[in-house]
């Protein structure tokens, strides 16, 4: 294999009806490396990663798994991935024994490789004192870390997680994030999908931010906030008309970029202590009224105000 | 195949698990078999054992059909006659509910029936004993039937009337082919009865197969079964498979079940056997083609059963085809129920596995045709 990636996608577009959901989309994932796709909801990820896993035809492009062209009616090149839905795929009236034997079996282990991976998996997923009750007398938490559980059993080349923490307990958050970076340790390519900053930033060795179904850019964390440049990111609290206060500051000749989200204002500017004075007067023109003013360091979350326009999360 | 087995495997263990297919593929069926049969079984003595007759005619022809024919059957305690002098008291008798049918013979009718003319024999039957009337109508039928036979003879040896009394008189005697008919029919019912439900309930009971598509769609897990790599057929067909098992099970539990408490003898086990199997097929794939119209589980169980209670109403689960009426009965061998239960009645006559060659195979075109349509279907429904 030596530097073969272990996923080439390139040109990955699917259309429902008018509606361009992923639009061109392309990257490469080697072994070892995780690989996050940075958007907001709606962005395409979804959709992007079910073609990479086979359970969506694609309108056009390609997906090659470890060298071999993938599709989804072909059940070959799937042995290789493992597959994490977004929203939980468990049978709620198996036990968490019985989902993870019958899926280990189905991904081609024999009855006592899969025995054995089941228990070995269930250690992993701190379940394994409940393995023999009902899944759907687990709490949320439980039922996730045995949804994750299940795409590891056969031990795939290619590990592909969507949004795996979204409505998780912090603790149970901080978990899977381990368990992933364990994985990649070991010599997994990861596909990581999320909308928080956060988890794209500690997780993740290269991002994609996404929206809108095209890739904006790509790259390592400190790539990415390169492209920002020498912009100050200022972040206002505020209440009242937002849309009208970010509006109102990206007028501003030094301002670069302005969104807003709840309860805040997001801006790129060229030189904080500047603009600043200018900004907090035109944004209260504007029917906002400020609460607080924070000054940061460019990060992913300002990388993509940079590139869209919008904030990350809005 | 391996795919098919731990999909199909998988599913049942999910099946068995459920209180609820226990209770609608074995509990109510039997149940309901067992209700109506104490409630029809009941009836039924108390009919048979009551008729009224009046017989205003008192000619030859008359006195062959309330001495002869009745007569035996009444010595045989198939039927209790009671002589009454006009109509009009059978009529009352009938209608106070001490017999289920009267039966009168007009002033005339033996001339009448001599001399080649038209003759009626009346029946009045109590509105809810349809199966007391049915048994004095077989008997009147069977009797007539004679008669025709009769004239038929006067007709072309063209002799002088006496010699019809006496022709009439030798004829076959029309009790023994009465007495099977009402034996033959209190049978029917019972058994009757009992594959009905089970055949009815089958639909339900098969009804999960392709619907636990969409289940696993709103579970998620279907996402997960078409990204593994197996091959997408596998998922329908481990499916069908699982209900095909659970329907052939239940069958088989039902018609041992109800052969051991009603007495009944199906007959010939081989072509039973392939009855049930072909009947189970048939009801996979009609279910499976109303499930691959839902949007989602809730909604092919909604139309799944209007189609069950449909497709059961029209093959005559509930009522004998012959009460339908000619135009619904032609209507009827568009349902798997009635080639069903046709071919349990061929075998019941004591058949061997051939005489269930035709029921069998309309089955089985049943669930090709069926299946194929499910087969184009399905792929709008793996898509998770
Ligand atoms: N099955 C579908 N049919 C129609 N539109 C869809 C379907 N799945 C996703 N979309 C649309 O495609 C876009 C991208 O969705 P998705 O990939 O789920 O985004 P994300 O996962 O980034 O939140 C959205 O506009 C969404 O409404
Ligand atoms: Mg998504």
């Amino acid at each position: 294999m030596g530097d073969e990636p272990v996923l080439e996608c390139r040109g990955l577009r699917k259309v429902f009806g008018e509606n361009t959901a992923v639009d061109g989309v392309g990257f490469s994932i080697a072994a070892g490396e995780t690989y996050g796709l940075l958007g907001p909801n709606g962005a395409g990820k979804t959709t992007t990663i079910s073609m990479v896993a086979g359970i969506l035809e694609r309108d056009a492009g390609d997906v090659l798994v470890e060298g071999r062209v993938h599709s989804p009616r072909d059940g070959r090149g799937k042995s290789a991935i493992g597959y994490i839905p977004q929203e939980l795929a468990i049978y709620p009236d198996l036990s968490a024994t019985e989902n993870l034997r019958f899926f280990a079996r189905l991904y081609g282990l024999s009855r006592a490789r899969a025995r054995a991976r089941t228990a070995e998996v269930l250690e992993v997923i701190g379940l394994a004192d409940r393995a023999k009750e009902p899944v759907k007398q687990y709490s949320g938490g439980m039922k996730r870390r045995l949804n994750i559980g299940i795409g590891l059993l056969h031990e795939p080349r290619l590990l592909i997680l969507d949004e795996p923490t979204v409505g998780v307990d912090p603790q149970s958050r901080n978990a899977i994030l381990e368990s992933v970076a364990r994985l990649a340790a070991e010599g997994a390519a990861v596909l990581y999908t999320t909308h928080y900053m956060e988890e794209a930033e500690r997780l993740c060795d290269r991002v994609g931010i996404i929206d809108e179904g095209r890739l904006r850019a790509e790259g390592t964390r400190r790539e990415l906030v390169g492209l920002v440049g020498e912009n100050d990111r200022v972040l206002l609290t505020a209440e009242g008309d937002l849309a009208a206060a970010a509006e109102a500051a990206g007028k501003l000749p030094a301002v670069r970029q302005a969104g807003h989200g709840e309860g805040r204002v997001d801006l790129l500017v060229e030189s904080a202590r500047e603009v600043l004075p200018a900004v907090l007067d035109t944004v209260t023109r504007a029917g906002a009224a400020v609460r607080a003013v924070e000054v940061r360091e460019p990060n992913l979350e300002a990388v993509f105000l940079h590139l869209t326009g919008k904030a990350l999360r809005d | 195949m391996r795919a098919v087995l731990l999909i199909a495997g998988n599913d049942l263990r999910q099946r068995l698990r459920d209180k609820s297919l226990l209770i609608m593929a074995i509990l109510v069926p039997l149940g309901l078999t067992l209700v109506l049969n104490l409630v029809f079984g009941g009836l039924e003595n108390e009919e048979i054992a009551a008729f009224a007759v009046a017989d205003q005619d008192n000619g030859p022809v008359a006195t062959q059909f309330t001495g002869r024919v009745l007569g035996a059957l009444e010595r045989e305690g198939v039927v209790d006659v009671r002589r009454v002098r006009t109509p009009e008291e059978g009529r009352a008798l009938t209608e106070e509910g001490a017999v289920a049918a009267s039966i009168s013979i007009p002033p005339g009718f033996s001339q009448a029936v001599q001399a080649g003319r038209p003759a009626v024999i009346r029946i009045v039957g109590h509105v809810d004993r349809p199966v007391g009337v049915q048994v004095a109508r077989s008997v009147v039928e069977a009797f007539a039937a004679e008669l025709r036979y009769v004239q038929i003879a006067v007709a072309t040896a063209g002799g002088p009337p006496e010699r019809v009394a006496g022709e009439a008189a030798q004829a076959p005697a029309p009790v023994r082919f009465a007495e099977a008919e009402a034996a033959r029919r209190q049978l029917d019912i019972g058994a009757n009865m009992a594959a009905g439900m089970a055949v009815f309930f089958l639909f339900f009971t098969v009804q999960f197969g392709v619907t636990s598509i969409l289940d696993e769609r709103r579970d998620g897990t279907l996402a997960r079964l078409v990204a593994a790599p197996i091959p997408r057929s596998a998922i329908l067909a481990g499916k069908l498979l699982s209900s095909v098992v659970v329907g052939t099970a239940s069958m088989a539990v039902l018609l041992v079940a109800s052969g051991l408490i009603l007495g009944v003898t199906w007959g010939d086990p081989l072509g039973v056997a392939a009855l049930v199997l072909a009947g189970v097929l048939a009801a996979t794939g009609v279910m499976g083609v109303v499930a691959t119209f839902a949007r989602n589980a809730e909604q092919a169980g909604g139309q799944q059963s209007v189609v069950a209670v449909l497709l059961g109403l029209l093959g005559g689960v509930f009522l004998p085809v012959a009460q339908l009426g000619a135009a619904l009965s032609v209507v009827s061998l568009a349902t798997p129920h009635r080639w069903f239960l046709r071919g349990l009645s061929e075998l019941a006559d004591g058949g061997g596995p051939g005489r269930v060659a035709v029921p069998v195979l309309a089955l089985l075109a049943f669930a090709l045709v069926t299946g194929a349509i499910a087969m184009a279907r399905v792929g709008r429904m793996l898509r998770p």
